[in-house]
């Protein structure tokens, strides 16, 4: 067991340095941010200046040793466009994050388990059917479309919704639709394959031969067993949602860690991008390290198998 | 005194979606069960047992579209009735004990709640009354410490245990008719054999009629007043117990008493029934059984012979046997 936890987290080190290293020279590619923050018309030794003082002027190698150890110090440099510490950034836009992750949680269960639930009652029956392409349509259509096509029609016809921006309870509604219809499709397919095994047990047949009504043998006794990897599941999901909403927040004009990420990219802010990249990249690796970890106590042909 | 259970001419076919397929998984058959007493139904792997159980309670897959003939249960045909009715016979009236202990209990839900839920949902007993009444079960089918096993789960029992809580739900209800599907299989012998006198002596106090589906003949011996020999889907032989064991008249019925291993058999060889049980969307023509038949004639090739021979409610489908 021992043996296992250690060898998930030196894979857990070696993928994040791995990722430290491909940011650190693909931010590098999208040019030079110097030309961003002078004036239009400045001179050389201007640039040359502010190059020396951000750093810039030293070889790649030296720039990313002294990057990895600043953040083994717990440093994770300042932003070249606010010139405010990177952590406090994405810390002040983290709660915006959470809050939008949440709210796509919350819708993509609300829709995905019920669906779920119905498909494998009526396994092959038409709302079957209607949830396989509802769950296709939420797995195939692009984040960016679904959201501008939901601005067309919320905002611009109807003006039920405001377009972007985020403040009230009414401004996460159409984020959270755009993000959450992916993970919805996810949830409702495991809900109808996880319902399906279920029905399909002793315990389940059991309950039916002593006459209990269908209803009671579908949510009492089947619908709990199911949910075990449903939630399973939406957990690695929500640290996802927190991570992956850079489009949606974009559309959106939400002020999450997708939008920094995206403005870090917008303005050639190397230090906002590597961060944003690399916490990011930890969330879902430490996520991960822990779901490895607690399957390996569970189940042991996965702990004695490794 | 009428039957508590008789089955007229019952089939039960399996249909597949294009209806180019029938399996005829329960043909024809017509049996009587009286209060109080025990039928064994014996047969191979296949041969229609369960299905001809999970018809009474009419809980056939879905696959199964076409049944025919007549189901009465006290004096009711039960394939009349609706499917609200049928739920509320199911569990109450009629109970059934599925043969695996292990994967019958819920494992997210305690002892006490799954052995009370019955009295709960057939006689709305409440909550309180139904658990103490679920503590009175679990002593009756002879739980140690039946106070504090009712707040555990499954998962803390052994697998005699599950098997009796799941005898416990059985009777929660007190039913008139108790159908065990192979429950004994998975037990080891001592335990087998204190279950086996566990449900005799609560078909004693309760006057339950048992069926008992299983493929050892040493339990049929034992326990049962009648038995039912199954054979690709139809009764090839039905009778008092000790007219079957004494003097089989079905060639198949008797190969089945022949290869039951005795211990002071000398043979060294076990004795088994030569070839394969039949393909039953293709049966042989004819009686199913003909092509493993030792006493074969050329009319079981031809024609399937018709049930005879009522004497003492012994009947039995041969052409040999029953002429």
């Amino acid at each position: 067991m021992k043996k296992f936890i250690l060898q998930r987290l030196t894979y857990s080190l070696i993928s994040l340095f791995l990722l430290s290293l491909t940011i650190f020279l693909f931010v590098r590619l999208t040019g030079d941010p110097t030309v961003l923050l002078v004036e239009p018309g400045a001179s050389k030794e201007d640039m040359a200046m502010i190059r020396e003082q951000l750093g810039l002027d030293r070889s790649l190698a030296v720039q990313y040793a002294s990057f990895v150890k600043d953040i083994v110090r717990g440093d994770f440099g300042k932003s070249f466009y606010y010139r405010t510490p990177v952590l406090e950034l994405y810390l002040s836009r983290l709660p915006s994050s959470l809050f939008l992750a949440a709210a796509a949680m919350v819708f993509s269960l609300v829709i995905g388990i019920p669906s779920g639930i119905i498909a494998a009652v009526k396994v092959g029956k038409f709302w079957d059917n209607f949830g396989k392409v509802f769950a296709l349509l939420g797995l195939s259509m692009p984040q960016f479309w679904v959201g501008l096509l939901l601005i067309l029609f919320f905002s611009v016809y109807l003006g039920w919704l405001p377009s972007s921006g985020s403040g009230t309870i009414w401004h996460v509604i159409m984020p959270a639709f755009a993000l959450g219809w992916f993970f919805a499709a996810a949830h409702m397919r495991i809900t109808r394959s996880s319902m399906l095994e279920v029905l399909g047990s002793e315990y389940v047949k059991l309950a039916r031969l002593k006459g209990l009504p269908e209803k009671r043998v579908i949510v009492k006794h089947a619908l709990k067993n199911a949910l075990i990897p449903v939630l399973t599941l939406a957990g690695i999901n929500l640290v996802l949602m927190v991570n992956v909403a850079v489009v949606v927040e974009t559309v959106f004009a939400w002020p999450g860690i997708g939008r920094l990420l995206y403005e870090g990219i917008a303005f050639r802010d190397f230090p906002v991008v590597q961060t944003t990249v690399l916490l990011s990249g930890s969330m879902i690796v430490v996520v991960n390290l822990v779901v490895d970890v607690l399957y390996a106590v569970i189940d042991p042909r996965i702990r004695l198998g490794a | 005194m009428a039957p508590l259970l008789e089955l007229k001419n019952y089939s039960t076919h399996y249909v597949s979606a294009r209806g180019t397929r029938v399996v005829k998984a329960v043909d024809t058959v017509s049996l009587v069960l009286n209060s109080g007493e025990t039928l064994g139904i014996v047969g191979e792997s296949g041969s229609g047992k369960t299905t001809l159980a999970l018809s009474i309670l009419r809980l056939l897959p879905m696959a199964a579209r076409k049944t025919d003939g007549e189901i009465l249960f006290e004096g009711e045909d039960l394939l009349k009735k609706s499917t609200e009715e049928m739920r509320q016979i199911r569990g109450k009236r009629i109970a059934m004990i599925l043969q695996d202990p292990m994967a019958s209990l819920n494992p997210l839900f305690t002892i006490g709640d799954q052995v009370s839920e019955p009295l709960r949902v057939h006689e709305g007993t409440p909550r309180r009354t139904a658990w103490q009444k679920a503590t009175a079960l679990l002593k009756a089918v002879r739980i140690t410490a039946p106070e504090t096993r009712v707040r555990e789960y499954p998962h803390q029992m052994s697998g005699g245990m599950r098997q009796r809580i799941v005898g416990a739900m059985g009777i929660a209800c007190e039913p008139r008719l108790l159908i065990a599907d192979e429950p004994t299989t998975s037990l080891d012998l001592t335990i087998q054999a204190q279950y086996l006198a566990l449900l005799r002596d609560l078909q004693r106090e309760h006057g339950l009629a048992l069926i008992f589906i299983t493929h050892n003949l040493g339990i049929v011996a034992k326990m049962c007043d009648r038995v039912a020999v199954m054979y690709a889907g139809r009764l090839v032989e039905f009778g008092p117990v000790r007219k079957i064991f004494d003097q089989p008249r079905h060639p198949y019925t008797r190969a089945l008493l022949q290869s039951i291993p005795r211990f002071a058999d000398s043979r060294n060889r076990l004795t088994a029934i030569g070839g394969q049980p039949p393909d039953l969307s293709a049966p042989p023509l004819g009686c199913a059984f003909h092509p493993r038949c030792p006493d074969a004639i050329d009319r079981c090739r031809g024609e399937a012979p018709p049930e005879t021979g009522t004497t003492n409610g012994h009947t039995v489908r041969c052409w040999v046997a029953g002429s």
